[in-house]
């Protein structure tokens, strides 16, 4: 019963002309040994003919083409996606997320004390303080006027993307009216 | 199906102003576009506009076909798309592939013309009438892959699934059709497997 689903599909691959040259041939000998195999076989090849040869496509109506052809005449073809999306965009986007995650590293890396520390027996080219890094204080680098001034640059970019999309809806809208 | 190449210089020349060769596309695939777009309605009517919307749509995105992939695995995935906005759009039930409860409310709902197939001793009949007692997802993998031409990898593009997912879905697809066809269609079957 296991093994019931793991024949039929590999007969599948084997008779949908999927299956790898090795596994073809492994197959194939299964069905020229094994009766349960060669029934099987021939089973799921019925039915696979069965759906080949006797399967019928559905018509719309006879009007079908004219309609969608008085249809499109009210239409443009619309631009091609990459030829209105200007990439400098999203480079400048890109470069913004880039120019701020740099900046924060900077300022916290700017705000440790290197030369300071214990003597541990740490393997790395310089020594960290647990103590130091336990007593950081970080919401003093989230109150500060960076953190401030971060999330007023956000927030204007965010009612500028709004914006501009809300327009492009606006567009839309009258398009279709 | 017509080739490829075919397809990209008849699209070549629509995106030229050659505006009425596209009526030469939609003879061409209205009737993939009809089946499927059938397969999820089983409304003639709701079908017919969903395929007019599908070739309205594929007209305005034309200038997006890169020709990277089959016109009609492009088109298909408008299909799909369209299919479930539409679906989405009427509040209608989309059916989940492993829902069994859907198969036999298809089922009992059907059996009026279920009478008259038991009748009918044609296997293309048979065949036919089984595939709309699916899912629509079932019925539209037998059909991408039996009448639509796509293999594995574009049914998947058109799906948005992994093509092992997709060799999955059909191996069930196809069994449950064949269940559909010993259930229903048992002696028919029986003397078309002798």
């Amino acid at each position: 019963m296991n093994t019931q689903p793991s024949i039929e599909e590999r007969l599948w691959d084997y008779i949908d002309g999927i299956a790898t040259p090795e596994e073809k041939s492994i197959v194939e000998q299964l069905i020229d040994s094994n009766i349960e195999w060669r029934n099987q076989y021939h089973e799921l090849l019925d039915v696979h003919q069965l759906m080949s040869n006797s399967l019928e496509l559905d018509e719309p109506s006879m009007r079908f083409t004219q309609n969608v052809m008085e249809d499109i005449a009210k239409y443009q073809i619309a631009p091609a996606a990459k030829s209105y999306i200007n990439k400098r965009i999203i480079w400048g986007i890109m470069g913004f997320f880039m120019l701020t995650i740099a900046g924060f590293l900077i300022y916290a890396f700017g705000s440790v004390n290197w030369s300071g520390g214990g003597s541990g027996s740490t393997t790395l080219p310089f020594n960290i303080d647990a103590n130091r890094i336990n007593s950081f204080d970080f919401s003093k680098l989230f109150n500060s006027t960076y953190t401030s001034v971060f999330v007023m640059v956000n927030a204007v970019l965010g009612l500028v993307l709004l914006d501009m999309y809300l327009g492009k809806k606006k567009k839309q809208l009258q398009e279709k009216h | 199906m017509n080739t490829g190449t075919n397809d990209n210089e008849i699209i070549s020349r629509v995106l030229r102003g050659e505006q009425s060769l596209y009526a030469d596309l939609v003879k061409r695939y209205q009737n993939y576009v009809f089946t499927i777009t059938l397969r999820y309605t089983n409304s003639r009517e709701d079908a017919e506009e969903i395929a007019q919307d599908v070739f309205v749509k594929a007209y305005r995105s034309l200038a997006d076909f890169r020709g990277d992939s089959r016109f009609s695995t492009w088109l298909y995935t408008i299909v799909t798309t369209t299919c479930i906005t539409f679906l989405r759009k009427k509040k209608l039930d989309t059916h989940s592939l492993d829902n069994e409860k859907v198969f036999e409310t298809v089922e009992s709902t059907d059996s009026g013309f279920k009478a008259n197939q038991v009748e009918q001793k044609s296997k293309v009949q048979m065949v036919n009438k089984a595939i709309r007692l699916l899912s629509p997802d079932d019925a539209k993998l037998i059909t991408l892959f039996y009448q639509g031409e796509q293999s594995l990898e574009e049914i998947g593009h058109i799906m948005g699934l992994e093509p092992n997912n997709v060799k999955v879905r059909l191996h069930r697809a196809r069994q449950r059709l064949k269940e559909k066809m010993e259930t229903h269609f048992e002696q028919e079957v029986k003397d078309i497997m002798n």
